[in-house]
């Protein structure tokens, strides 16, 4: 088993899955946009975790992915969650805490959940979604189901503990998991330098005799390669990959933070390198889609999500009398 | 089969004396037995040592390495997988071996485990059994010895279930791996090898939320779950030799909480005394006093009182164990107290 290759731009991937993978990354990319003009007009408030900058990563894994296979994120998951397949009109009640949110307005943005399209579990606390992706791995494994799962989390993640005996058991079980860690080079405040003792976190995935990738999160053949290479392997039986994928993050730690920890630089050539961008401009030099046919594409997504805002904004809020349901199969118990 | 034993089963299903470890096993075995979706996971619990008390000999070797599954030494990770399968459709059972080791896992636990319905409106739930065993009195220091099911209550979306008796845990264990919410299952282990009882062939269940009258008393109530309930009925004879008729009721499980029976039974006797091994400061018990003084204040012939151990960590040395725990003296008194 080779430690930590370099992924490489895969030659030759399908136009049509390129021109799939920059729908849905663009459909990210605008539904962000949308979500932080609705808050600097005031319309909503509470906590938002730009995925601005890693759109590229769910969208390529999302090409591979089967619908019914399973994904795990983290509070900075949006991205994840449409990539996965969530649709927006119940995700964006949720984040609005509405009656008719995916989860009723009882998860919020941090805790989204939606087993219809795969999407299991969303969790505020960085790195708990590792050894619960193993168990999903493991109830997949022992229903002899075929469904791979996809874990993701930052880089900040892969320094608790539970990243270690996540890794450690998945390899001892072969499971069929796919851990992605979206290394966007920030942990909270912290950069990765500064809390992270290794350059690559790939490499970490020798100390579990796990295939491991460093791929260029923001480069889609690149990483649509290395998302084949993982979910494959976990297809065919030989077990889980860990892949690091290198990206960006747009903004800060949460919306209104200064950023005064990300150097001006940095942060202006990633903006300038934007994937989405860029993605688009490949396509068209490619030849693989015309500018009219992406800005149809793109006019029909930001109606999408226009339609998606318009329906969120209407509903009613969750209900006092749901506050008591759901805390046990019986409802709540005194 | 001879014509008679064919009228007993008529009457009451077969039984047969075991201990309790004993019966934790039969649980076990019955419940793999029943459904596919049911499995095991925890440290060293393959065939031949079966888990660190043997608890679980014979298991893998009928059911296989797959359904009786040993972990590493790895809390996080085997609550955590427990939690994944259980949200996608298994019924895990998860040995988490002590239950300080609980504090390891507890982000998996109190984070993940007993929220995941709510936070997903219903969408997904929870079907997973924690088993786990503790209890001072063993010489094993502080961090082997707690009762931290007060905690655990203390957390909703968790159900906490303590067997006091052989048929009591293997039928509560039973509904819990059934049931489909998290529960934590809390065995002490000085009753796996404590006095034998009978206990019910076959798929015996006892519903979670049910009290038991250990034994009926009209002058007071004394409260308690687990081990202490045998201090309880020892101090309910010595009681009874001076008139004093103590009705003794096992809660059994502390969520769902069989409020009907302990207000019911403290109603009728107009006294109550609360006995718990868990440090008596933020115990269960101050729960159960402060329900019942609000709930039964004008039928109180006495104030509520408890009985529990120190403000202190479990200590090492027999002599101060022995004064950390409540004792059966100490429970004497202060039921005699109520009645000077």
């Amino acid at each position: 088993m080779t430690t930590s290759p370099e992924a490489t731009a895969v030659e030759g991937v399908d136009g049509d899955v390129l021109a799939g993978i920059y729908t849905t990354a663009v459909k990210i990319k605008l539904y962000d946009e949308k979500y932080r003009a609705t808050m600097r007009a005031g319309k909503i408030g509470g906590m938002y975790y730009s995925p601005r900058g890693q759109e590229i990563i769910p969208s390529a894994i999302s090409a591979v992915l089967a619908p019914e296979d399973y994904v795990l994120t983290i509070y900075r998951g949006v991205h994840d969650q449409i990539a996965k397949g969530v649709p927006l009109r119940t995700l964006t009640a949720e984040f609005f805490g509405r009656a008719s949110g995916s989860c009723k307005g009882k998860g919020g943005p941090m805790h989204i959940t939606d087993p219809s399209s795969g999407l299991i579990v969303t969790t505020g606390v960085v790195g708990s979604g590792m050894p619960i992706g193993v168990g999903v791995a493991l109830s997949a494994h022992l229903r002899k189901s075929g469904q791979v799962t996809v874990v993701n989390f930052g880089d900040g993640a892969s320094n608790i503990g539970a990243f270690h005996e996540a890794l450690n058991l998945a390899s001892v079980w072969n499971l069929p998991v796919v851990f992605v860690c979206q290394n966007n080079r920030y942990a909270e405040y912290t950069t990765l330098a500064d809390g992270t003792s290794v350059e690559r976190i790939a490499d970490r995935g020798a100390a579990y005799s796990m295939r491991s990738i460093h791929v260029d999160g923001n480069d889609p053949e690149a990483m649509y390669g290395a998302a084949r290479t993982a979910i494959d392997a976990a297809r065919a039986g030989d077990g889980p990959t860990l892949v690091e994928a290198m990206t960006y993050r747009f903004f800060g730690h949460v919306m209104g933070d200064g950023m005064e920890y990300m150097p001006e630089e940095e942060l202006r050539a990633a903006m300038e390198a934007d994937p989405v961008v860029r993605m688009r401009e490949k396509l068209l030099a490619a030849g693989h889609r015309s500018e009219a046919e992406l800005t149809r594409v793109e006019d029909g997504l930001r109606a999408e999500i226009e339609d998606a805002f318009e329906y969120a904004m209407s509903q009613p809020m969750a209900e006092p009398e749901e506050l008591t349901t759901d805390v046990y199969a019986e409802g709540a118990i005194r | 089969m001879t014509v008679q034993s064919d009228v007993r089963d008529a009457q009451a299903p077969a039984a047969r004396e075991m201990m309790l470890i004993q019966a934790i096993n039969e649980a076990l075995d019955v419940a793999l037995g029943l459904d596919d979706t049911v499995f095991q996971l925890g440290e060293d619990i393959q065939d031949p040592k079966g888990g660190g008390f043997g608890l679980h000999k014979g298991l893998s070797t009928k059911y296989g390495l797959e359904r009786v599954r040993p972990t590493p030494i790895s809390e996080q990770a085997i609550m955590g997988a427990a939690v994944g399968a259980a949200i996608t459709g298994m019924r895990p059972v998860a040995e988490i071996m002590l239950m300080n080791f609980l504090s390891v896992c507890g982000d998996q636990l109190i984070n993940h485990a007993a929220k995941l319905r709510y936070m997903s409106g219903g969408q997904t739930n929870v079907p997973l059994t924690v088993r786990t065993t503790t209890g001072a009195g063993g010489g094993f220091g502080a961090q082997h010895s707690d009762m931290l099911e007060a905690s655990l209550v203390h957390t909703p979306g968790l159900k906490v279930v303590v067997p006091s008796t052989p048929a009591d845990a293997k039928g509560l264990l039973l509904s819990s791996i059934f049931d489909d919410d998290p529960v934590v299952f809390v065995e002490m282990h000085h009753l796996y090898f404590a006095a034998k009882g009978p206990v019910p062939e076959g798929d015996h269940r006892v519903p979670l939320g049910q009290a038991r009258i250990a034994r009926p008393g009209s002058d007071v109530t004394l409260i308690s779950w687990g081990k202490q309930v045998h201090d309880c009925l020892a101090v309910a004879e010595n009681l009874a030799a001076d008139g004093i008729d103590a009705e003794v009721l096992d809660v059994r499980s502390l969520v769902p909480l069989d409020l009907d029976a302990i207000l019911g039974s403290v109603g009728r006797t107009g006294r109550a005394v609360i006995v718990h091994e868990a440090v008596r400061r933020n115990g269960f018990g101050a729960e159960l006093a402060a329900t019942i003084s609000e709930d039964l204040f004008g039928q109180l012939h006495a104030p509520v009182r408890r009985v529990a151990a120190a403000n202190t960590p479990v200590p090492y040395a027999s002599s101060l164990e022995a004064a950390y725990l409540p004792s059966r003296p100490g429970i004497e008194k202060t039921v005699r107290d109520l009645f000077g």
